[in-house]
């Protein structure tokens, strides 16, 4: 207590330290944070902190199969004596990755169809926006299951054929800020001063949807994983060995109710995460203040 | 004197559904140098569609200029290439923004803002100016608007900052370039009228000092006579009357003019609510 009272109330704290204040007083964005930490650390460092790392690949221990929690195998073993505890924090690197790199190629992507609609109008708004109005007829699930089935499932193909639709989310929400931004009359001053398209796109405009962006993204992340767990569970996805968290789910679902935490805590791993990673995108909100995502 | 500006017998129309409309009659006006001009009239009298010509702001279609000539320092803005248009915008005329709450990027500083808006001018211009040259002229700029901390306030976000200190910042921003003209589109409107006074004062204080000619586009009567020596009336997309502003108040000689006149309140003397 004292340590606050002491400091000069005269210098006033940086925006950064503001914001990280504002945002620390908010419960559910902190443990939202914390969850997406926690699993981006765990699934990053899986080699080193899982209790049996070899039991990624094709293992079978069939002394142990069907093993309920127990202090030696946290979250059991699967009908092959795997444990599934080390299972899911590998899974998490699937899930993460897929996440990562679908909203790596749709967020830029979407954001910069959105400036280019939103600014410039006529022609190219109607191009850009009739062809996002086609591609948010696909549910991304569909489209996925559609690629699976065409070419072979596999983690590249399932992140494609959703990074395919997902940007025109990103495209709709950039566009509709944009159309707000562009009327203001800072943008017309740097037209008035000559400022490069460029310049007004990416550095008059851009910046005042960063927010949104963010906060968009955060939220991105929790479905994305929630369709690659689909895709997986249906059989579309990542391949056995590899162990994923949707297909965990739809192999234990088997032994249910019997084995229940063959299916029912990878499918608490799933939750976990997009909880996660939706509680942080709710707090970047109220933080940013951002209306109209989602 | 020479005049700095002339707009002579301008005409322009809008074209929008299918209709035609004409916004301005044949306007014609002078801006001598170093002289205050006001343009007053109602909305919709064609002065904001007057001051978008001479700046070069106004989309093409819908408009259409049908005739005139803007002579400025002696030369015609309507034949001017637009590269060389250009040059002039921003650097030898500026412009005073009206909105003191959306003329702002808010995810800038002031200091990032106004370093733009001179390294824009400065290229234009071809003059030679590092970064630091720039920011003690960023710096001297907010000064001579009257920023009791120039420093800060460069350091500072827009939400961070008053209306009226977001007003002389966009003053501040007009004179960056050294301007010889400044047009000024009703500033501090959005302003209480305390503060208002401040700016408008600031105004002719700075146009004075610099011997800058103003063209002040307005819809007050008080600020034409607070800012000029010379008002054009305008109504109808029409110069109704023009003459020299105590003269004008003194003996109004159009029709409308008196209306004008006679539409302000009045504070003092019997009745006065």
């Amino acid at each position: 207590m004292s340590d606050a009272v002491t400091q000069d109330p005269g210098a006033p704290l940086s925006n950064a330290w503001q914001n990280w204040y504002r945002f620390s007083r908010n419960p559910g964005a902190v443990i939202g944070l914390v969850i997406v930490v926690t699993c981006v650390l765990a699934a990053v460092f899986a080699q080193w902190i899982t209790p049996y790392p070899d039991h990624v690949g094709a293992v079978v221990d069939f002394r142990n199969r069907h093993q309920p929690p127990s202090w030696d195998h946290w979250f059991g073993t699967d009908n092959v004596g795997r444990d599934i505890f080390s299972r899911v924090i590998f899974g998490m690197q699937v899930s993460l990755t897929l996440a990562f790199v679908v909203l790596i190629i749709a967020v830029p992507f979407g954001t910069l169809l959105g400036l280019l609609a939103g600014y410039f109008g006529g022609w190219t708004e109607t191009i850009i926006m009739r062809l996002t109005d086609i591609a948010l007829a696909m549910p991304p699930l569909i489209m996925a299951l559609a690629v699976a089935a065409v070419l072979e499932p596999s983690l590249m193909n399932a992140m494609l054929a959703i990074a395919a639709l997902w940007w025109t989310w990103h495209t709709r929400l950039i566009y509709s800020l944009v159309r707000q931004i562009r009327s203001q009359e800072y943008i017309e001053a740097a037209e008035t001063l000559g400022a490069s398209k460029a310049h007004i796109l990416f550095r008059e405009i851009l910046p005042n949807c960063v927010s949104a962006i963010a906060v968009k993204t955060s939220l991105d992340a929790g479905f994305v994983i929630l369709i690659g767990a689909s895709l997986s569970f249906l059989g579309l996805g990542i391949q056995p060995p590899t162990p994923d968290l949707g297909t965990m789910v739809a192999d234990g679902a088997s032994f249910l109710p019997g084995n229940w935490w063959q299916s029912m805590l990878p499918g608490a791993a799933i939750l976990f995460v997009a909880l996660g990673f939706n509680l942080l995108g709710d707090g970047l909100r109220d933080l940013f203040d951002v209306e109209d995502v989602r | 004197m020479s005049a700095l500006l002339a707009v002579e017998g301008l005409r322009v129309s809008f074209t929008t559904y299918g209709r035609t409309v004409e916004v301005l009659k044949g306007v014609s006006l002078e801006v001598p140098a170093g002289g205050h001009v006001a343009l007053v009239g109602e909305s919709g009298s064609g002065k904001s569609v007057t001051m978008k010509v001479i700046m070069g702001l106004l989309p093409q279609p819908p408009a259409r200029i049908h005739a005139g000539r803007i002579m400025f320092d002696g030369r015609d803005l309507l034949t001017l290439p637009e590269r060389e248009r250009l040059r002039l915008r921003g650097t030898a005329m500026s412009m005073v923004f009206q909105d003191p709450m959306s003329s702002l990027n808010p995810v800038w500083t002031v200091e990032d803002q106004l370093m733009t808006i001179l390294k824009y001018a400065d290229r234009r211009l071809g003059r030679d100016r590092d970064r630091r040259g720039r920011r003690e002229r960023v710096i001297e700029v907010l000064a001579q608007v009257r920023m009791r901390e120039p420093e800060r306030v460069a350091g500072s976000y827009p939400v961070m900052l008053s209306g009226g200190m977001r007003q002389r910042v966009l003053i501040a921003m007009a004179l960056l370039s050294e301007p010889r003209l400044l047009i000024a589109d009703e500033p501090g409107t959005a302003l209480d009228v305390t503060t208002q006074a401040q700016i408008l004062k600031l105004l002719r204080d700075l146009v004075e000092a610099q011997g800058l000619a103003l063209l002040m586009i307005t819809h007050n009567l008080g600020v034409v006579r607070e800012t000029s020596d010379f008002v054009y009336v305008m109504n109808k997309g029409e110069i109704v009357e023009q003459g020299a502003t105590a003269d004008l108040f003194a003996a109004p000689k159009a029709e409308y003019t008196r209306d004008l006149i006679a539409a302000v309140p009045r504070l003092t003397g019997r009745g006065a609510a």
